[in-house]
């Protein structure tokens, strides 16, 4: 039987909603037991909420002032300890588990599974290759265990509230490096709903023109309680901020409603929506890729529609 | 200082991958070939920091057949000082590479190396982080700002949040981002002296490393495709779509 061990992402002492997601993941292997690694200086709040999660099993806690700030370098060695006695290692397929799971991969020797989208059993995992262009069946050996990392936006979170699992502290007897240093985290402040588990988002591209006219997309965005997010062209030509960018290298994310304003959809930004509930497009060029994605679609120039699209709203 | 630069071959961005229909791999036969693009701001970056006098070396690495010198031409045509060619015909899964890149820095001794934070065939995003694993040396990934000095790296990397500083003692591994820099274009007269910068051979079985791949891809398939949407002819009917969907 299967025993996993789901790695918790936080931020600022909150549990990351990509936790609750690889749980999921953990779930569909169905094993006899998940548990989920809480690594910080500050583990109390982050535990109580992980306890909450269906389907976790217990909450291992490791609290050392080192565990601050994620460093891979750091926290690798800690997880590769605990990994003992586990079959599965799950890490959300964000920049944290992305940085990381494959560090915890090499120390205990094995392959890494990158960005599960299914489970077809316990060994047996789909992910995307050529950002999304093929899917591939991967298999991995059943002597070794399996470190993968989750594709968040192909897995529901697992509910929160009914599971009042233990949390129960771990010593790990780990040698912890000290050539690597945490020094800053520049974070854009914002009232909005985050990218990465909002069920509306509102993207503006290259078409949107200057970061001065990337205001029309946040006003629209706000008017409609919708998180904003961006094409590559929009991010490299300085409009927005890097934490905006969805695609192949940037967010991938599944919300309810995607509406993409002024973005042409090349294949590298249609493989970080393909998962989205409806997709609208919103762009003055009626051949541009994007309509072939998209649900709904809507030729004209962004800055008449989206005025008569905010009194339609009322 | 030296610096060894990961530089892959995959399939053009450019190109619509297609799986064969019988599921057994993607169609490559006739598809245009490039660097990885990550790759080539990997070596762009080493470039500029021999240009700062940072370091004085910059050996770019290719894992792949014979005919995989051309590529590694172009990257000495783009500036690398050499290149060193691990010739195997076996498709390399990321921990085999980054055990073979142990090796050859057991061989080669560098002050740091700068990989490609994904290839975009595979798309793993796993080399770098393993071989800093097994080096035991720091791994900065996601880079989008590289400040070496007094035997650091400061480097800025691109993480969910927004951005995140750290600090990394050389040697150490770092992965780039896209928005390190911008790859320089070959130049003509680059091609004619790249063609005397010498490149090393070395078979990939006489390095000693476990090629016993432990992920094994057993079929190939299309994704699902999105059915073809409708066209709305104003605000207010995309508004009154939306309503009808419960959306908004």
């Amino acid at each position: 039987m299967s025993k996993i061990l789901v790695i918790a992402e936080h931020l600022d002492g909150k549990l990351n909603p990509s936790t609750a997601r690889a749980v999921s993941a953990a779930a569909a292997v169905k094993p006899e037991a998940i548990d989920v690694l809480v690594l910080s200086d500050k583990v109390d709040a982050i535990a109580a909420e992980a306890a909450k999660l269906q389907g976790v099993s217990r909450v291992l806690t490791v609290a050392r002032a080192e565990n601050a700030h994620p460093l891979a370098a750091v926290l690798a060695p800690q997880i590769a300890k605990a990994a003992a006695g586990y079959s599965h290692v799950f890490a959300p397929s964000t920049t944290f588990g992305k940085d990381l799971a494959p560090r915890v991969a090499a120390l205990l020797g094995v392959a890494q599974v990158s960005d599960v989208m299914s489970v077809e059993g316990s060994h047996t995992f789909k992910r995307p290759i050529y950002a999304g262009n093929a899917i591939i069946t991967v298999e991995a050996d059943a002597a070794h265990a399996v470190v993968a990392t989750i594709r968040t936006a192909s897995w529901a979170a697992a509910s929160s509230g009914s599971n009042g699992a233990p949390v129960e502290a771990l010593s790990v007897d780990a040698v912890l490096p000290t050539h690597t240093r945490f020094v800053e985290l520049k974070q854009g402040k914002s009232d909005r709903p985050d990218l990465q588990s909002a069920s509306k988002v509102v993207s503006g591209g290259r078409g949107v023109g200057s970061k001065e006219n990337f205001e029309i997309i946040y006003t629209f965005a706000d008017k409609i309680g919708a998180a904003v997010g961006a094409s590559r062209a929009a991010v490299d030509a300085g409009y927005v901020p890097n934490e905006l960018q969805v695609g192949q290298t940037g967010k991938i994310i599944a919300p309810e409603l995607y509406i993409a304003i002024g973005i042409s959809g090349a294949i590298q930004h249609l493989t970080g929506i393909k998962d989205a509930g409806t997709i609208v497009a919103i762009n003055k060029d009626g051949e541009a890729p994007i309509f072939e994605v998209a649900d709904i679609g809507l030729v004209g120039d962004l800055f008449k529609l989206i005025p008569e699209l905010e009194q339609a709203i009322g | 200082m030296k610096i060894l630069v990961g530089y892959k071959r995959v399939v053009d961005y450019n190109v619509r991958i297609q799986v064969k229909p019988d599921g057994t791999g993607v169609v490559t036969d006739g598809v245009k070939l490039s660097a990885n693009p990550f790759d080539d701001i990997a070596l762009e970056e080493a470039l500029r920091l021999r240009e700062k006098g940072v370091a004085d070396e910059v050996v770019v690495v290719g894992i792949g057949p014979a005919d995989l010198t051309a590529h590694l031409r172009n990257g000495l045509a783009m500036g690398a000082n050499r290149a060193i060619h691990v010739v195997t015909s076996d498709a390399v899964q990321p921990l085999t590479a980054a055990r073979a890149f142990l090796k050859l820095v057991e061989k080669e001794q560098p002050g740091l190396i700068i990989l490609g934070k994904q290839a975009i065939d595979d798309d793993a995003n796993q080399t770098g982080q393993m071989l800093a694993a097994l080096w035991d040396r720091p791994q900065a990934t996601f880079a989008s700002k590289v400040d070496i000095s007094d035997g650091k790296a400061a480097v800025t990397r691109e993480v969910d949040a927004g951005l995140e500083v750290i600090e990394a003692e050389l040697p150490a591994v770092i992965t780039t981002d896209l928005r390190l820099n911008e790859p320089r274009f070959i130049k003509l007269p680059d091609i004619m002296k790249a063609k005397s910068k010498p490149i090393d051979t070395i078979e990939f079985a006489s390095l000693g490393v476990d090629t016993h791949d432990q992920l094994k891809t057993t079929h190939y398939a299309a994704p699902a495709k999105r059915s073809k949407g409708v066209m709305v002819k104003d605000a207010a009917e995309l508004v009154s779509v939306l309503k009808q969907k419960g959306l908004l």
